[in-house]
């Protein structure tokens, strides 16, 4: 029986996949069971489902300004108070995190294609190309992050369509890093050197043989660039470069408490505790996804 | 030896010269130019030309790099165009009064984290690891703007301990300066902190398992003795590179630090300028920070080159 089914070629490749299959998913399963993976899960997840549903729940229009209820403590009406200009702050603490994740997302993939790709191409390639290639990544990477980006967006404007090229080309860099130290472990293994053997091109091994091979600690990655560009995009909106204005956003709204904290805490207190739960839920559950997929986390690109 | 030096001055200098190629050619890849961002995107006519001639925008762009650069590194930086001043004269003080916030944090925040990194690492996986290290990923994971507010919120509003806006200008004496900056040196300072006591703590864990450490312990080398002769010195050689590192997250943090305190800083000016869209500051401000965490980098390896005798041999 074992004898056929490993000389049948119609089976081998189906065996195969199957067999990678299921220790993913029983892997993935265990992450339930870790205590502060599953806060950090469900915490991320509440965040996800207020996003995606939250304009049908809140219980104002975000903009609407009601000038006879302004700077209101947190009553049964206005459960979080008011703002400066009498808006809810219970519901633009809800939609807060709408544009700054909508941007994120879209802007994590791009990181994670270019860099990605071309991460795991320096690996394969090697020689100087890899070398050039790095050195540049390491002067870029010497700029402090915030620097970087603002070069570019006093050059580019600040909004949506300016926000997310900029962020998926500085956010890329560290992927860049990370992808390229996780393909260098399989470049020299046995399948890739068969691969190689039998003139397979490069774009064939870059994505049959090496990314599967990455996809883990990938995966993780993706989620913590995540997270980590939520923040970025949050301090830019509060220096009044990310999101504009009118929008609800926790970091603009965090910069709008600024000068009102003594009087009216509760307009700084919501969004802190939003964007705090979000990135504190965000790195429980990418510290016990971590741990079970077996990735590093203290990797060079953890740095930001 | 010298040799290492050497190269790793000439790395030094690749990298200020690509960043500085970079925060140039970043303006010259998008439509536009200075002038354009300063007056609009569709600013035509006379003031249009004259600003441009003014900033000598109608040279090609090579010369103008060349221009650019070899008039940095003469200490000319060029002139605002928001301000109408050279740009030498407007970051003079500023500049000097992020040296001496950093330099707060530094002097305080280097030595605690040490002290708190060790602590942590001789306690691994207890009690006190537990906390000092849970609360050093929650210092660092937070951006610099939330704890700065959540500061403000509990020691200037709560506490009435000091107050949460700086208000003295930017030519104030030396003395005032420290004083006003006790909340905003205290948020860099939590956040280096944070970043170093990490370092130190797997780098204590590391020598602590090492076979030395453990053939010290077979001999029966009392605990005090094996800590401050095997455990210390070799531990906290690696730091000295890290805190060079460190250097490159702080001089980032300063620029929304000091925004959030109105600190009167270099980083409170980038933003400033870049709300003015006054390209030719930021670049200059950008270029100017830039070099200064390349010449702290260089430095800390140097100086970990000169201690380190291992390094001399590992790093080509």
């Amino acid at each position: 029986m074992t004898i056929r089914n490993a000389t049948d070629p119609q089976t081998l490749p189906g065996r195969q996949r199957g067999r990678s299959r299921k220790p993913g998913g029983r892997r993935l399963a265990r992450l339930l069971t870790n205590p502060s993976g599953l806060a950090g899960l469900a915490i991320v997840t509440l965040h996800l489902v207020l996003a995606c549903f939250g304009p049908l729940i809140v219980p104002y229009d975000f903009a609407f300004q009601d000038p006879s209820a302004v700077l209101q403590p947190p009553s049964l009406a206005h459960w979080f108070g008011t703002d400066l200009l009498g808006r809810d702050v219970l519901t633009r603490t809800i939609l807060g995190g709408r544009e700054a994740m909508l941007i994120c997302t879209i802007a994590t993939a791009i990181a994670m294609l270019w860099g990605g790709i071309l991460g795991i191409s320096l690996a394969l390639i090697g020689g100087w190309i890899d070398n050039i290639v790095m050195r540049i990544a390491d002067a870029l990477m010497a700029m402090p992050w915030i620097l970087f980006v603002m070069v570019f967006v006093a050059a580019l404007g600040t909004g949506t369509t300016a926000l997310v090229p900029i962020l998926g080309v500085s956010y890329g860099l560290s992927v860049v890093y990370l992808a390229r130290s996780a393909a260098l472990e399989f470049v020299t293994k046995d399948f890739v050197l068969a691969a190689q053997a039998r003139g397979q091109r490069r774009h064939t091994i870059v994505f049959k043989e090496l990314l599967p091979n990455v996809r883990d600690s990938l995966a993780v990655q993706t989620a913590m660039q995540w997270s980590w560009m939520i923040l970025g995009v949050s301090s830019l909106s509060y220096l009044g470069f990310g999101v504009p204005p009118p929008a609800p956003d926790w970091g603009l709204m965090i910069a709008d408490a600024r000068g009102i904290m003594s009087a009216a805490p509760w307009t700084a207190v919501f969004p802190i505790i939003a964007l705090s739960s979000l990135v504190i839920g965000t790195n429980l559950a990418f510290d016990a996804a971590a741990k079970t997929l077996g990735v590093d986390r203290n990797s060079r690109a953890a740095g930001r | 030896m010298f040799r290492l030096i050497v190269q790793r001055f000439c790395s030094a200098c690749f990298t200020l010269a690509f960043i500085a190629a970079v925060v140039f050619g970043a303006v010259e890849l998008m439509p536009g130019n200075a002038c354009t961002a300063y007056l609009g995107r569709d600013a035509v006519g006379a003031k249009l030309e004259s600003c441009e001639a003014r900033l000598g925008l109608k040279r090609p762009a090579l010369v103008r790099f060349g221009d650019w650069a070899l008039g940095a590194l003469k200490g000319d930086l060029g002139v605002s165009v928001q301000r109408g001043k050279p740009i030498t004269e407007l970051i003079g003080w500023r500049l000097r009064n992020t040296i001496v916030l950093s330099s707060i944090a530094i002097l305080f925040g280097v030595p605690l984290a040490i002290l708190l990194g060790v602590v942590a690492g001789l306690n691994k996986d207890r009690k006190l690891d537990f906390a000092l290290s849970g609360g050093a990923i929650f210092a660092m994971t937070l951006p610099e703007f939330v704890s700065s507010t959540i500061f403000i919120l509990v020691f200037s509003v709560s506490l009435g301990w000091a107050s949460g806006i700086v208000t003295i200008g930017y030519k104030a004496p030396i003395l005032d300066l420290i004083g006003s900056s006790i909340l905003p040196a205290t948020t860099l300072t939590l956040v280096l902190t944070a970043h170093i006591l990490r370092m130190v703590r797997a780098s204590v864990i590391e020598v602590l398992e090492s076979d030395y450490v453990l053939m010290a312990r077979l001999k029966g080398v009392p605990y005090r003795r094996i800590i401050l002769r095997h455990v210390l010195p070799n531990s906290l050689l690696p730091a000295i590179s890290v805190i060079g590192l460190t250097v490159a997250w702080l001089l980032g943090g300063v620029v929304t630090v000091e925004s959030v305190y109105n600190y009167p800083g270099l980083g409170r000016m980038v933003v400033d300028a870049v709300s003015d869209r006054d390209i030719p500051l930021v670049q200059a401000i950008t270029l100017l920070i830039c070099s200064i965490y390349i010449l702290v980098n260089l430095l800390t390896d140097i100086l970990a080159m000169l201690l380190n005798p291992r390094l001399r041999t590992y790093r080509a």
